[in-house]
């Protein structure tokens, strides 16, 4: 399976994405953000960091760069699109994902391991997968998703959230909802569930000695789901 | 042309910022202050000299850019 990292100004987890891409056997590639296309590629991926310094609102610059409109093409024809905390908001500027990541509720960056509730697995990224409840790792100061009623009721109605905080045993609730996302939303389909945004990293929990190995599950399954 | 553009939070939308200001003003004894929405000022300027159109240039960057619609509003001054 061949990936393509795009890389940002201000993209701060490119290389950890590609060292976690490359361990489960992906063919990895980087590729700059003024380029005009992607090489050939079965999912693209949009890393986290601080893309143009977080100007004017986080992602938003980088949603206008050049390699965006062959990203915009690849994942309109169908193509794989994950993008992990700024690449979700880079997403949702796009438009290719509903809503925005606002500021934390809490106004404090935060740094700290999480349980996510998988929601859908009618997916090409949780089919199959055999946990229903993952720890991953969340780094963000603007991870509080929000989107109007009606685009709630359309994501709810089409299954479209992808995963929710959550504590360990799966509950819901305010006290496991780090930053105030509406619905305990972390992460996000599009209609037809081929691009995922999430706040969390998996590519941070891919070591049991250095964190955890959720994050390889995840990996690991959208590779199964290739084949 | 100097085109002006304010970039506020739609009513409704949680603004933490203006929250927290609200509450520091209210701390130092500014009691009357019930509210604070923080938004965004833009100088813009266009190279053009009719100002119907510059305006209408600046809105379409509104639209495309300097605001989400999905939470703010814009207003050109």
């Amino acid at each position: 399976m061949r990936s393509s990292v795009i890389i940002f100004p201000g993209s701060n987890c490119d290389r950890d994405m590609d060292v976690a891409l490359k361990k489960f056997g992906f063919k990895n590639q980087m590729v700059w953000h003024n380029d005009q296309s992607i090489p050939k590629s079965d999912l693209i991926v949009l890393p986290g960091g601080f893309s143009y310094g977080d100007y004017l609102r986080c992602g938003s610059i980088a949603s206008k760069s050049n390699i965006i409109k062959s990203v915009i093409d690849f994942a309109n024809s169908g193509g794989l699109v994950l993008g992990i905390c700024n690449g979700f908001q880079i997403l949702t500027e796009t438009g290719l994902l509903n809503g925005i990541l606002q500021q934390n509720k809490f106004l404090n960056f935060i740094c700290s391991n999480v349980y996510v509730k998988v929601k859908d697995k009618q997916n090409k990224y949780f089919k199959d997968l055999k946990k229903d409840v993952l720890e991953l790792h969340i780094a963000h100061n603007e991870g509080n998703y929000f989107c109007s009623d009606d685009e709630l009721k359309s994501l709810e109605d089409n299954n479209q959230i992808a995963v929710t905080y959550c504590g360990e045993d799966g509950t819901e609730n305010e006290k496991n909802n780090p930053n105030g996302a509406i619905k305990h939303i972390a992460g996000i389909f599009n209609k037809n569930k081929n691009v995922l945004g999430m706040m969390p990293h998996p590519e941070r929990m891919i070591d049991k000695y250095l964190s955890g190995e959720d994050g390889s599950l995840f990996f690991k399954n959208i590779l199964d789901n290739f084949k | 042309m100097k085109i002006k553009v304010i970039v506020t939070l739609k009513n409704g939308v949680l603004d933490p910022q203006g929250k927290a200001i609200q509450q520091t003003l209210n701390g130092m004894n500014f009691g009357n202050v019930e509210d604070v929405r923080q938004g965004k000022y833009f100088e813009i300027e266009v190279k053009e000299k009719d100002e119907k159109k510059a305006k209408s240039l600046v809105d379409d960057m509104c639209k495309k850019l300097l605001a989400n619609l999905v939470i703010e509003d814009y207003k050109i001054v």
